[in-house]
C-alpha cells in the first residue's frame, strides 16, 4: 500500500496550483465568468499546452496515458481555484466516452481536437423526468435511410454553450426504463435541428437546455455499438463523480481552512470568534468531515484505476460522502464568518455555491445513498 | 387544555379570507403566486391596503392604532396570510422602531413619527450593526457628538436591509465612551435624506441586493431626535428585542412551503414515479413535518403565555432557532426536489415583475438563490450560537 503521489504527479499539482495564483485570483476568475464565453479561451490553450488536456487519453490517441489518480489531483486543484472551464465536460465526460467507445477514426479526430484544444464537447445525458437515472431516456433516434432521426431533449447540459460537438444518450429501442436499448450519438452542436438555451449556473459555471428537433445523424455519428450503451455511460459517469468529488474536496479544504483562519483574526466581545468553544468544534467537525471525504475519494480513485468490481459501488459511497459533508462545510464557513459570509465579495460563499452544485450534479445523497445500498451485498 | 376555535375566533377567520378574497390587491397576489419579487411600490401598496384596514400593526397598543388581537386572533391571521402567501411586512418600521417610539419615546415624537409608520408613509430602516460590531453589538462605534442641537454622527452602519428604499434609519449611536460599553449609547432617528450619509450596496451571494453599508460622515441630527434619555439606547434597544420574538417562528410561513414542497415533488418524476411517492424522499419531508409540528405548539405555548400577562422570556430563543432551522430545511428540500434544475441562474428573475421563461418547472426557478439566500437567518437577529448562549445562560443557568 502506497497513499503518495509519485514525482510526476506532484509536479502536476504544482504546476496546476502555480496556475490558480497566477492566473485565477479572484478578481481575475469573476471578470471570466462574467465574459461572453463565461470561461476563459486562454485559459484553455494554456491546458492544453500543459497536457492538461491530454492527461487521460492513452499515448496512441495523442494522450499522456494519465490514471484517475493524474484527474484527482488535477480536479482537486480545480476544486481549490474554483476554475470554470469546462474541464470536466470536455475532457472527462465526453473525451471520457469516446475513449472507452469511439472507433479508431472518432478518437483520432474528437480525441485529436480535445488534445490540442481545438474541439470543445459537452455531454447530454440528463432528462427532466429522468432525474438521475442515467437509463431513463424518452430521447429517441430511430432508424432512417442509412442513418438515424434523433429526437428529444436535455437539461442542464454542462459545458453545453461553449460545446462545438456534443455526446448524446438517447433510446434506440425498448421502453423508457430498459437497461438496453441505449445507444450514444456525435452530434454537431450546429447541426439543424439542435436548439440550445445556454445559461450560466448559480456557480458560475455555463450550461444548456438543448432540444433535437429531428436531428439527421449519419451512421458513422453512432459511438459505439447500437443499444449497448448503458455500461459505458455508467462507467463514465462513475469516473466523472469522482473527479468532481476530487473537486469538492479541494473547495472543502479551502472552504474550512478559510473559516479557521477567519475565526483567528475576527473579533468579538473582546477575543478572536476562533476563541468559542462552540466554533472551535464546529471546526474540528469540518476538519474532520474534509478528512474523512478525502479517505473515501482515495479509495474510490483507487478502486477505478484498478478497475475493481466494486468501483462504482464506492465511487457512491463516496459521492453520497461528498453530498453531506460538502453541505456541512459550506453551510458552516457562512456562519461562522456571519454577514460577511452572506456577501459575493468573499470568496468563501462561492466555494459554498460550487459545494451545493457539486452535491445535486450526478445524483444527490438520497440517490447516491441508495445506488450504494443497491450494490452492497 | 383545547385547541378548537370559539365561534367568535371562526367568524374573525371568515373575515381575514374575505378581506385577502375581496379587498387587498389581487394583482399583488398573483404576482407572488407566480413567484415574483414585489416592487418597493408594491411592497407599500399592500402595506397600506392592509394599514386601511386596521391590520398592519399587530402587536401595537390599540390606542395608537394597533389591533387588539388575542394570540389566537394573531394566529390565525397569520395562517390565512400565509395561505395566500402574502408579501410579509417590512419590520423595521412597523414591528421595530415603533414599540421603541411608542414605549419610549415623548408626545411629540409618537405624533410626528407613529401615524407615518401605520400608514407607510415613510420607509424605516435599522441601523445597529456595524463592521466591527455584530454579535457583539455594544461595541459599536458610530459617534454622535452634541452640538449645541444638535448630534453629529460619524461612523459606518452596514448588513442595513433595504437602506436604499429607506427614508429614515434609527440608530444605536456611542454618546458616550468613558464607561461600560452598554453605557454610553443612544438610540437615534436620522432622516436618510441628511447630509453627508452615503448608502452603498452589498450584493449577498444569492445575486440579490437586500443589504447596504450605510456610511454617517459628520452628520448633523436635530437633538429632538432622540428617543428617551441619553444613554439609555441599549436598554431600550434590549427591551425591543425581547418583546419582539412574534412571527419569529415564521411557522405557518413554512407550513405553506412545506405544502408547495409536496405539490411540487408530486410533479416531479423519479425512477417512474413521483418523488413525493419516494420512501427516502418521504422520510425527509416527515422529519422536517415532525419538527414543524412541534414548533407550532411551542409557539402557541409562548403566545398562551405571554397573553396571560408573561413577558416571553428567554425560551423564546427556541423559537428563533428552531424557526430559523426549519425554514432553511425546507430551502434544502426544495433543492431536492428540483434536481438539476436547482443549477440555472436566471439574474433576471430577482427582479420586480420578471415574468420571464422558466428554464425547467417554474417552481424550481430561484430554489438555489433562495436555500443560499436563508443561510442568513440563523446569522442574524442575533445568531443561532448567541441565542444559545442565551437559553444556557438564562434558562439552564449554566
Ligand atoms: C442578510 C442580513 C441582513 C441584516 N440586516 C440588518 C439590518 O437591517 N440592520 C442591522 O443592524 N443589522 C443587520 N444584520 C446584521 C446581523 O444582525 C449581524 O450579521 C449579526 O448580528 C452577526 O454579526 P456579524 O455578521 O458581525 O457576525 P459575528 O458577530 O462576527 O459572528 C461570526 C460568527 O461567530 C459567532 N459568534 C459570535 N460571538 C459568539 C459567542 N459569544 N459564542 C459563540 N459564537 C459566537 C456567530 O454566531 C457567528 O457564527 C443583517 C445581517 C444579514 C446577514
Amino acid at each position: 500500500m502506497d497513499f503518495s503521489l509519485s514525482e510526476e504527479q506532484i509536479l502536476l499539482q504544482d504546476s496546476v496550483v502555480r496556475f490558480v495564483q497566477d492566473e485565477y485570483e479572484f478578481e481575475k476568475r469573476r471578470k471570466i465568468i462574467s465574459s461572453e464565453d463565461g470561461f476563459s479561451r486562454d485559459n484553455w490553450k494554456t491546458f492544453a499546452e500543459l497536457g492538461w488536456l491530454a492527461m487521460p487519453f492513452p499515448e496512441e490517441m495523442g494522450g499522456i496515458d494519465g490514471t484517475p489518480v493524474e484527474t484527482m489531483v488535477l480536479m482537486e486543484s480545480i476544486g481549490k481555484g474554483l476554475i470554470v472551464e469546462p474541464y470536466l465536460a470536455t475532457v472527462v465526460l465526453a473525451g471520457g466516452l469516446i475513449k472507452e467507445a469511439g472507433s479508431p477514426a472518432q478518437q483520432e479526430e474528437l480525441i485529436g481536437g480535445i488534445v490540442d484544444g481545438s474541439t470543445m464537447m459537452a455531454f447530454a445525458y440528463a432528462e427532466a423526468q429522468g432525474r438521475y437515472n442515467l437509463a431513463d431516456l424518452v430521447t429517441t433516434a430511430s432508424q432512417q435511410g442509412d442513418g438515424w432521426v434523433l429526437k428529444g431533449s436535455k437539461c442542464v447540459v454542462l459545458g453545453g454553450p461553449s460545446a462545438d460537438k456534443l455526446v448524446v444518450s438517447a433510446r434506440t429501442s425498448g421502453d423508457q426504463m430498459d437497461s438496453n436499448g441505449i445507444s450514444l450519438f456525435i452530434v454537431d452542436a450546429n447541426a439543424s435541428g439542435v436548439s440550445r438555451r445556454n445559461y450560466t449556473t448559480v456557480d458560475g459555471n455555463q450550461a444548456s437546455d438543448i432540444t433535437f428537433n429531428n436531428v439527421s445523424l449519419a451512421n458513422s455519428d453512432l459511438l459505439g455499438a447500437e443499444g449497448n450503451a448503458l455500461p459505458i455511460i455508467e462507467k463514465i459517469i462513475d469516473e466523472a463523480t469522482a473527479a468532481v468529488c476530487a473537486e469538492a474536496v479541494g473547495a472543502m479544504e479551502v472552504t474550512y481552512q478559510a473559516s479557521v483562519e477567519y475565526a483567528k483574526t475576527r473579533e468579538q466581545f473582546g477575543v478572536a470568534i476562533g476563541q468559542f468553544q462552540v466554533l472551535q468544534h464546529r471546526m474540528v467537525e469540518m476538519f474532520m468531515e474534509t478528512e474523512q471525504t478525502k479517505s473515501l475519494l482515495y479509495l474510490a480513485i483507487m478502486k477505478l484505476a484498478e478497475g475493481a468490481d466494486d468501483a462504482a459501488k464506492t465511487v457512491s459511497a463516496l459521492k453520497a460522502k461528498v453530498g453531506t459533508a460538502g453541505r456541512f462545510v459550506g453551510q458552516q464557513a457562512i456562519q461562522i464568518h456571519g454577514g460577511m459570509g452572506m456577501t459575493d465579495e468573499m470568496s468563501v460563499g462561492h466555494y459554498f455555491k460550487r459545494l451545493t452544485m457539486i452535491n445535486t450534479l450526478f445524483g444527490s445523497v438520497d440517490h447516491h445513498m441508495k445506488r450504494f445500498a443497491q450494490l452492497s451485498d | 387544555m383545547d385547541l378548537s376555535f370559539s365561534a367568535e375566533e371562526l367568524a374573525f377567520r371568515d373575515e381575514v379570507r374575505r378581506f385577502f378574497k375581496e379587498e387587498y390587491p389581487k394583482d399583488l397576489l398573483e404576482k407572488r403566486s407566480k413567484g415574483q419579487v414585489l416592487s418597493k411600490d408594491d411592497i407599500v401598496r399592500s402595506q397600506k391596503a392592509l394599514a386601511a384596514k386596521g391590520w398592519a400593526a399587530m402587536n401595537w397598543p390599540v390606542e395608537h392604532g394597533g389591533t387588539g388581537w388575542t394570540a389566537t386572533q394573531r394566529y390565525i391571521y397569520e395562517e390565512e396570510a400565509a395561505a395566500v402567501d402574502l408579501q410579509p411586512l417590512v419590520p423595521f418600521g412597523l414591528s421595530m422602531v415603533a414599540p421603541v417610539i411608542y414605549t419610549f419615546g415623548n408626545d411629540e415624537q409618537k405624533k410626528r413619527f407613529l401615524p407615518d409608520i401605520l400608514e407607510s408613509n415613510v420607509w424605516w430602516c435599522q441601523g445597529y450593526s456595524e463592521p466591527g460590531a455584530g454579535s457583539d453589538l455594544a461595541s459599536l462605534k458610530t459617534k454622535a457628538v452634541r452640538d449645541d442641537d444638535h448630534y453629529v454622527v460619524t461612523g459606518t452602519k452596514t448588513w442595513t436591509t433595504l437602506a436604499q428604499h429607506a427614508d429614515w434609519i434609527f440608530c444605536l449611536v456611542r454618546t458616550d465612551g468613558s464607561g461600560k460599553k452598554q453605557e454610553g449609547i443612544s438610540f437615534l432617528l436620522i432622516d436618510m435624506k441628511s447630509p453627508g450619509i452615503s448608502v452603498r450596496p452589498i450584493i449577498t451571494i444569492d445575486g440579490g441586493h437586500e443589504v447596504n453599508e450605510t456610511h454617517f460622515e459628520e452628520v448633523r441630527v436635530p437633538a429632538e431626535n432622540l428617543i428617551g434619555e441619553e444613554g439609555k439606547g441599549w436598554t431600550y434597544a434590549k427591551v425591543l428585542l425581547t418583546h419582539e420574538r412574534t412571527g419569529i417562528a415564521a411557522v405557518a410561513r413554512s407550513k405553506r412551503s412545506l405544502s408547495k414542497i409536496k405539490k411540487f415533488a408530486a410533479k416531479q418524476m423519479n425512477g417512474g414515479l413521483p418523488l413525493l411517492e419516494d420512501e427516502t424522499f418521504r422520510r425527509r419531508i416527515s422529519e422536517i413535518e415532525i419538527e414543524l409540528m412541534a414548533l407550532e405548539m411551542t409557539d402557541l405555548r409562548t403566545l398562551a403565555a405571554v397573553s396571560l400577562g408573561g413577558a416571553p422570556g428567554p425560551e423564546s430563543s427556541i423559537l428563533k432557532i428552531k424557526g430559523t432551522e426549519i425554514q432553511q430545511a425546507l430551502t434544502e428540500l426544495a433543492m431536492e426536489v428540483s434536481g438539476y434544475y436547482a443549477m440555472p441562474f436566471i439574474p433576471e428573475s430577482l427582479e420586480p415583475g420578471w415574468n420571464g421563461d422558466p428554464i425547467g418547472p417554474e417552481e424550481a426557478v430561484g430554489t438555489a438563490s433562495k436555500y443560499f439566500n436563508m443561510r442568513k437567518t440563523s446569522i442574524y437577529g442575533g445568531s443561532n450560537e448567541i441565542q444559545k448562549n442565551i437559553i444556557s445562560k438564562a434558562v439552564l443557568r449554566l
